[in-house]
């Protein structure tokens, strides 16, 4: 039987200060999207960053993926990651074309 | 002969990923999943970069509501957790508490995403026209997909936490929540005429699980419906900056 209690090292408080951070980098978020310092795009590619330090956060600390074994952590991050750095290829230089060039 | 006498642990070599076959197979849904979001958040995305004219009518009061949904989701993150470690500690008073506090937040973050919804439809947005640019109706059609395939699972999320806090209990509460749900809202509401019906469904593949394969929930279990839960949250993560902070309108 696999032993759920050895292998998550995090204590309750370390959870509580990473939901602290989850909250402070919304709040960051929705300053930034009523500011509206930033255009369309840059502000896109900065909300983007955030959202994956946020995803990190989440898949690390509260999916406890920081206390899987290493194949397991490589073969998630390589695959997911993978996948999305194809369709990131593929879509975006066309999005980019559209405003550029406009549609032909 | 007792070279052929192992225990059923002997047996099988142990796992090449160090963990229980449950766990796996909820990371390699969840891995499949990620691609369906991905997918759909690459296409908003696309389109709200390709069009100049993207509608912006999220303002201050909708941006207030998607953020306490995102408070509630992130809050329901930290309870299934500590739900985890009741569970891993064998306190099942506990474990069921923190999945409660999951699931309550959890169905907030729902009846919230819920009203939004409503004030858009009466605002004249369906899934194949918006009232604030008529060039731009992929907007309707990629919001409606993407919010609702994730409210879809989050009301998954809550009845899975449901079944593994209460088992069979959980299924007139879940019939009553239907009822209450269907009674309360308005006749011609989206939610009145289909919404609130994925409860129903919710009750009847409960009843099919439970009834067939009784059983009582052990600290796996919990850990691996938590998984599902967070992964739902991180996915909002994505969804409430590129959908709803990418089209503020400030006045």
């Amino acid at each position: 039987m696999h032993d759920v209690t050895a292998e998550h090292g995090e204590s309750k408080l370390t959870y509580f200060w990473v939901w602290g951070g989850l909250l402070f980098l919304t709040a960051v978020e929705v300053i930034l999207a009523y500011k509206q310092v930033l255009q369309p795009v840059r502000m896109l590619e900065v909300l983007l960053v955030l959202s994956v330090i946020k995803a990190a956060l989440i898949t690390l600390y509260f999916m406890h993926l920081k206390s899987e074994i290493r194949p397991m952590r490589w073969l998630l991050l390589i695959s997911v990651s993978g996948c999305f750095f194809l369709m990131w290829v593929f879509f975006f230089p066309d999005a980019n074309r559209i405003i550029h060039l406009g549609v032909k | 002969m007792a070279t052929v006498q192992h225990a059923v642990q002997d047996v099988y070599e142990p796992s090449l990923f160090g963990t229980y076959s449950k766990k796996i197979g909820m990371w390699l849904f969840l891995a499949s999943d990620s691609l369906t979001f991905g997918a759909l958040l690459f296409a908003y995305s696309y389109n709200r970069i390709a069009e100049p004219g993207w509608p912006t009518p999220f303002h201050k009061e909708s941006i207030a509501n998607a953020t306490l949904m995102t408070a509630c989701l992130l809050s329901s993150s930290l309870t299934m957790v500590l739900g985890v470690l009741a569970a891993n500690r064998g306190d099942k008073a506990w474990t069921r508490n923190w999945l409660l506090a999951t699931m309550f937040f959890g169905t907030a973050f729902t009846v919230l995403h819920a009203m939004e919804w409503t004030k858009l439809m009466g605002e004249g947005m369906l899934p194949w026209k918006n009232p604030w640019a008529a060039t731009v109706p992929q907007f309707g059609g990629t919001f409606f997909t993407l919010t609702g395939m994730h409210m879809l699972h989050v009301t998954i999320g809550v009845i899975y936490l449901g079944v593994i806090a209460f088992r069979k209990k959980i299924l007139p509460i879940l019939l009553a929540l239907w009822l209450v749900g269907w009674l309360v809202t308005p006749a011609g509401n989206f939610f009145h005429v289909y919404g609130i019906h994925v409860l129903l469904l919710g009750v009847i593949v409960s009843a099919i699980i439970l009834f067939l394969k009784p059983k009582d929930y052990d600290p796996q279990d919990v850990e691996v419906a938590g998984l599902y839960w967070h992964f739902v949250d991180l996915v909002w993560m994505f969804i409430f900056p590129l959908v709803y902070l990418m089209s503020t309108k400030v006045v």
